[in-house]
């Protein structure tokens, strides 16, 4: 797998840590729903889905890719940096 | 035996080689099979389940039959396809699944009771007793059944791992391939050229016929020469593509040529990482079998591989052959034997409305429906409209039609596409992004226009590529229509074998369809037809048929299995390569590494790290009594230990101070510049991450620490702060753990140790406990830092990691002056464990602040990461496991790490569970061991006593449950 | 006073020389990590021009010369490598020593994008990595950067903790490479020359 990092180019997978689903982190310090959604609450779909990824053995920049989880295209691959989920 | 003039090979370089103990001779360009037949050795192998006697069928790496060992020891390597072993000087093979030996296998037994072993044989024989089966069933079937073995010892790691980039890869080098390359390497593309054979030309090395105006052999040289000299042009023989992957990445085995792999620190192959932008799958078709009765014998072997052994290596596998089929590779072979002098008994075409120029024995509308002959095929019986009839021959050349080799086009889950004029299973179109087939591989079956089909997808992989295409021809060649009529099966008794290498008959998989397996995914796996070495190349599309007929439908509707990478076996060896050793965990050594072990310290891993356990001294016998002596010595004197393994993160910028407010569940925006505070970060989720402690060195400039472990989670949890989170905010970070040597100088002398090596004297003014600043070392400006995790007067020294090593020997040599020393990791737990102080084995990832009693650090007057999560109500629970010291009072005087706690009297079951001991030791500064542990409402329960029980080593004693802080609970040692 | 000897991450272990390859390390040189507050990169820029006489590296280059040379080395941040970072730098970007934080060798002679090939996963073909050129990748398991000195002439980067396991790792790709080519073996002897 490769992804194209907006700052470094195209890499390969090995240089990136993938985290997990790119979501708005809730406003406020008050615990809801919206938290345990934001925590744990997956979809985890058959589709496009949004994933944060961090370039950690290149540039460091944390990233938003989009890609489709049945044919494994990678549709965007953006910063997270003014890019907010 | 072998033919005069013909073939490839070098005669003037005769090759002597072993098989199964004998010597033979062969010459250079030989395979091991070619070679084998040239001396004629027709039984090579003995079949999987049955032992059945078994020959060379193919010519390539799809070969079925003959697997065979290599080498002995930790060199042996089992299930070879002497197809492709090439032959070279002192290569000793052996033949597989024989007792004693290849002629008289006494497991040949098996055959006898064939009519009892069929598929689904051991789910329905071997069910009672139900204990046998591990014991007794299994052994004794895997012992009679299999292939060749491993040596059981640890495996030569000769493979190396390696990466390719290019814009065009091409796999496979026969026609289609070389003009697919040629084509897009003249459009200017940077090409790798892929074929798993040791040279290039594909089937026309193995042809006789003719390519613009000459030998087809001779075009491919020229065609080669031209590709090698283009700079842009890799070509990589022995090189097979074994899968494809996202994004335009391939997976290849190399496999180096012996003569190559027998230099000192080469590597046997390697398993390479491909990425292409655009790729021309050449890899041309498999020819596939048809099944009849005793289809297995030796002798029974593939049309076109009787033409390769021929044309390629000037050898015939009989004196007088019977070529069979249902297509026109039937008369090719036919033909190309009677032009080389060998006898064809008769020429067999099912095809009712075939004609035949060749002067041979030709029976039209005629089917091969059984074989005799012990070790060897030594009769066939033809079936025609008038009737049964025997034919003498040693050999039965076969075709049942040619399969294109569609796997590199279905690995990323297509299935291939039914065609029915070709009866052949075609790639799906753009199942691979960037990938299109050429020439055989898409059904293309005649020379013209495999060559036409290379150069149009070179040329359009180019012009894909934004290259100029430039004007190019087909070259001449034979361009004769592919007419093939469909012929399976063979009606008749006796057994028909699909899958040679799992010993696969069509009863089987007729059972397997009356027994309701009628998928062909469930058919694959009651019979395990195509589960062998060879993934079913030579048999699925006729086990499809087959089944097809038993469950009444057509092959397109029965459908395939799922094609999964690899396309041949890979060793693991191989695909593990450059993951053994530094290679599978790099070593992170600190600058204090080699005095260390100089000082006798045994190394112990921390994450990569290697950390000294302890320093012994003569007529220490155990590690306890150094790290006894280190703790004593820290108490008492002075000791030093290397910590530049934690984790050192510089920030910097205006929003500095708001940014450590915001990771940190305590406030770091009111530090004083020149002091530290030990800070405590929480998860999103509300749970603690890690703790350390964090320096300010400037107003805007801060300098945190982070525990050995989660150094490289918490950088990355920063930068997911500073990016994701709070993107406006101007600040800045960056890794500093390797710029600094640091060393802890714990102790009541640490003072006066640091004295004596400082340029300029500290005193308790300049450097109060958590104080820090510059210091000059020897004239070498490092940083100064008044802490502890020992409990006493301590200090942590930092200096530029060139430094380190000299300064750890000056800081060590001054020490042991004053009856200190070193201490290691095993001093440094007890000193913190006495001390109350916790690591991940307390904070491991399920515990909250308000566990580990620090509560009291989460802010409520500012937001912090993790702050409405650990809000939680189910977080702040009096009945949670919170963090307690432990001492044993019962008769075992043990505490262990892992071990559970329970009420007094109350049964040790895991209702009554209390909690869990995470970290223990015997303390010399107390006299007795001590521990840590998460316990019910712990806080409350202490002077109590609870009960621990290691179910897993058999322990159990009476603690009494102390505060966290065992030693020096008011702090006095640390400020003195 | 005491005096303090400094040791370099690959002390004792380098030169290795196999065949024409040979893999050394770089003199010990000031780094400097140099990382752009808010708004600040061109005036950053300018102000290193004038200081330094190198503009602000885009991303995957390097500017200014030998002795002198800022090295692009991720997201808003460069290795000032060379000189002393003018004072004047502190106004426009965080700074951070790094002198010591990095193992910096040499890998020269034909065939070394080769011996990179087993190493690395970047794509080092000449068009595409060209001298000037560097990259924060994987090196043999370890984060590290690979830049490109000249056609045979590359640097390979990884933190100083693991320069003895890159060392490793080149060797065993260097002795292979080596032994691929030269059909006597030759290539596989060994010189250890001290530094």
């Amino acid at each position: 797998m490769r992804l194209v990092c907006p700052v470094c180019g195209e890499r390969d997978r090995r240089e990136f840590y993938y985290q997990g689903a790119a979501l708005a982190q809730p406003e406020g310090e008050e615990w809801g729903p919206h938290w345990d959604d934001y925590l744990h609450n997956r979809d985890n779909p058959a589709g496009v889905t949004r994933d944060m990824w961090q370039h950690e053995q290149g540039c460091g920049a944390w990233l938003i890719v989009t890609r489709d989880t049945v044919s494994h295209t990678v549709l965007r691959c953006d910063l997270a940096v003014g890019a907010r989920a | 035996m072998r033919v005069e003039d013909k073939g490839l090979i070098d005669r003037d370089r005769p090759v002597v080689f072993h098989f199964d103990g004998r010597e033979y001779q062969g010459f250079a360009g030989d395979t091991l099979a070619s070679a084998l037949l040239a001396n004629d050795v027709r039984m090579v192998a003995r079949s999987f389940k049955y032992h059945r006697p078994r020959g060379v069928m193919t010519a390539g790496s799809e070969e079925p039959n003959a697997l065979v060992t290599l080498g002995l020891g930790a060199a042996q390597e089992p299930n070879l396809r002497a197809t492709t072993v090439e032959l070279h000087e002192g290569l000793w093979a052996r033949s597989q699944n024989r007792w004693p030996t290849l002629g008289l296998d006494l497991l040949a037994v098996n055959d006898l009771f064939a009519p009892v072993l069929g598929a689904g044989f051991y789910y329905k024989t071997f069910m009672w007793p139900r204990a046998f089966w591990e014991r007794i069933y299994e052994p004794v079937i895997r012992r009679a059944a299999g292939l060749g073995a491993l040596s059981g010892d640890p495996a030569q790691d000769r493979y190396e791992r390696a990466f390719a980039h290019c814009d065009l890869l091409v796999i496979g080098g026969g026609p289609a391939g070389l003009m697919a390359a040629r084509a897009a390497a003249k459009a200017g593309a940077d090409v790798i050229l892929a074929e798993e054979d040791t040279r290039l030309g594909g089937r026309l090395l193995a042809e006789s016929e003719e390519v613009d105006g000459v030998p087809a052999v001779a075009w491919v040289e020229e065609i080669v020469a031209e590709l090698a000299a283009m700079p842009n042009v890799r070509i990589m023989t022995r090189m097979a593509v074994t899968g494809a992957y996202d994004q335009g990445t391939y997976g290849a085995l190399e496999r180096l040529a012996p003569e190559v792999a027998d230099r000192a620190h080469a590597p046997k192959g390697a398993f390479w990482r491909i990425v292409a932008k655009r790729t021309v799958l050449a890899a041309g078709a498999l020819e596939r079998p048809v099944t009849f009765a005793g289809n297995d014998r030796p002798g029974v072997m593939m049309a076109g591989a009787v033409r390769a052994y021929l044309n390629r290596w000037g050898v015939v596998p009989g004196r007088s052959t019977v070529v069979f089929g249902n297509n026109d590779s039937a008369h090719r072979t036919a033909a190309d034997l009677q032009e080389a002098g060998v006898h064809v008994a008769a020429l067999v075409d099912s095809r009712h409305y075939a004609r035949c120029d060749l002067d041979v024995a030709f029976y039209p509308g005629a089917q091969v429906c059984g074989t005799a002959g012990r070790r060897g095929l030594e009769a066939v019986t033809i079936a025609t409209a008038k009737g049964e009839t025997r034919i003498a021959a040693e050999c039965l050349a076969v075709s049942g039609g040619w399969n294109p080799s569609v796997h590199l086009a279905c690995h990323m889950g297509a299935r291939p596409v039914w065609d029915a004029d070709r009866l052949a299973f075609l790639p799906p179109e753009g199942a691979v992004p960037g990938q299109r087939a050429a020439g055989a591989a898409a059904g293309e079956f005649s020379t013209r226009a495999c060559l036409e089909s290379g150069l149009a997808e070179g040329l359009r992989a180019a012009s894909d590529l934004g290259l100029k295409v430039p004007k190019m021809s087909v070259p001449s060649a034979g361009d004769a229509a592919y007419d093939i009529f469909p012929l399976w099966q063979v009606p008749g008794k006796g057994r028909a074998w699909l899958d040679f290498q799992n010993d696969v008959t069509v009863k089987d998989v007729e059972l397997a369809a009356r027994e309701n397996f009628r998928s062909v995914e469930h058919m694959k796996r009651y019979t395990t037809q195509g589960m062998a070495p060879d993934q079913g190349k030579n048999s699925n599309v006729n086990a499809l048929a087959v089944l097809a007929d038993a469950t009444g439908r057509g092959i397109p509707e029965t459908g395939t299995t799922t094609f999964r990478p690899p396309y041949v076996p890979v060793p693991i060896a191989a695909m593990g390569a450059g993951a053994k050793g530094k290679g599978f965990a790099p070593e992170r050594l600190t600058t204090s590494h080699a005095e260390s072990v100089a000082r006798g310290a045994p190394m112990i891993e921390a994450g990569l790290w290697y950390r000294p356990s302890y320093f012994p001294r003569k007529r220490e016998r155990t590690w306890r009594q150094s790290c006894d002596r280190e703790v004593t010595m820290v108490r008492g004197s002075v000791g030093i230990c290397d910590v530049s393994t934690l984790g050192k993160i510089d920030i910097q910028g205006p929003d500095a101070a708001r940014f450590l407010d915001f990771v940190y569940t305590n406030t770091f925006s009111t530090l004083r510049e020149g002091r530290v505070r030990y800070g405590l970060m929480l998860r999103e989720d509300g749970h603690v991450m890690d703790d350390g402690t964090c320096a300010r060195l400037g107003e805007q400039h801060y300098l945190m620490t982070t525990t050995t472990a989660a150094a490289g989670q918490v950088m990355r949890h920063l930068e997911f702060v500073a990016q994701v989170l709070r993107p406006g905010w101007d600040l800045r970070m960056v890794s500093v753990t390797e710029q600094w040597a640091q060393f802890a100088v714990a102790g009541t002398q640490a003072r006066d140790l640091l004295n004596g090596l400082l340029d300029e004297p500290i005193d308790d003014a300049g450097f109060p406990f958590m104080g820090c600043g510059p210091v000059s070392v020897g004239g070498v400006a490092g940083r100064l830092f008044r802490i502890s995790f020992s409990g006493e007067h301590a200090y942590e020294i930092a200096v530029p990691a060139r430094y380190g090593a000299a300064l750890f020997k000056e800081l060590v040599a001054g020490a042991e002056a004053m009856g200190g020393g070193a201490y290691g990791m095993e001093a440094l737990n007890v000193l913190r464990i006495e001390k109350g102080f916790i690591t991940h084995a307390e904070i491991h990832g399920r515990v909250t602040a308000h566990d580990i009693g620090m509560q009291g650090m989460m802010s409520g007057k500012k937001e912090f990461i993790g702050k409405p999560a650990a809000s939680r109500v189910g977080l702040l629970d009096p009945e949670r496991e919170r963090l307690v010291g432990l001492k044993p009072v019962g008769a075992v005087k043990e505490l262990l790490p892992g071990a559970h706690l329970f009420d007094e009297g109350a049964e040790a079951v895991s209702a009554n569970d209390q909690g869990y001991i995470t970290s223990a030791c015997y303390s010399p500064t107390l006299g007795h061991v001590i521990g840590q542990a998460f316990l019910r409402r712990g806080p409350e329960r202490i002077g109590e006593r609870v009960r621990m029980v290691d179910h897993l080593r058999g322990s159990e004693t009476v603690c009494e449950v102390t505060g966290v802080v065992q030693y020096d609970p008011d702090g006095g040692r640390l400020r003195g | 006073m005491v005096e303090l000897q400094a040791q370099s991450p690959g002390a004792g272990l380098l030169p290795i020389v196999i065949g024409d390859l040979r893999l050394n390390e770089v003199a010990p040189e000031r780094m400097t990590s140099l990382a752009p507050y808010n708004g600040q990169a061109e005036a950053l820029s300018e102000a290193m021009q004038a200081a330094h006489g190198m503009a602000w590296p885009v991303p995957g280059r390097m500017t200014g010369r030998n002795g002198a040379r800022a090295m692009w080395f991720g997201r808003e941040t460069a290795l000032l490598i060379g000189p002393e970072p003018d004072t004047g730098l502190t106004a426009h970007a965080a700074l951070s020593d790094q002198s010591d934080a990095w193992a910096v060798l040499v890998l020269e002679g034909p065939g070394a994008a080769d011996v990179l090939a087993r190493l690395c996963p970047l794509d080092l073909r000449d068009h595409v990595f060209k001298r000037g050129h560097v990259a924060r990748t994987e090196v043999a398991h370890m984060a590290g950067a690979i830049a490109r000195m000249g056609a045979d002439n590359w640097r390979i980067m990884v933190f100083r903790s693991m320069a003895g396991t890159l060392i490793h790792e080149a060797e065993t790709a260097m002795r292979r490479v080596a032994a691929r080519r030269n059909s006597t073996g030759e290539g596989a002897d060994i010189a250890r020359d001290l530094p």
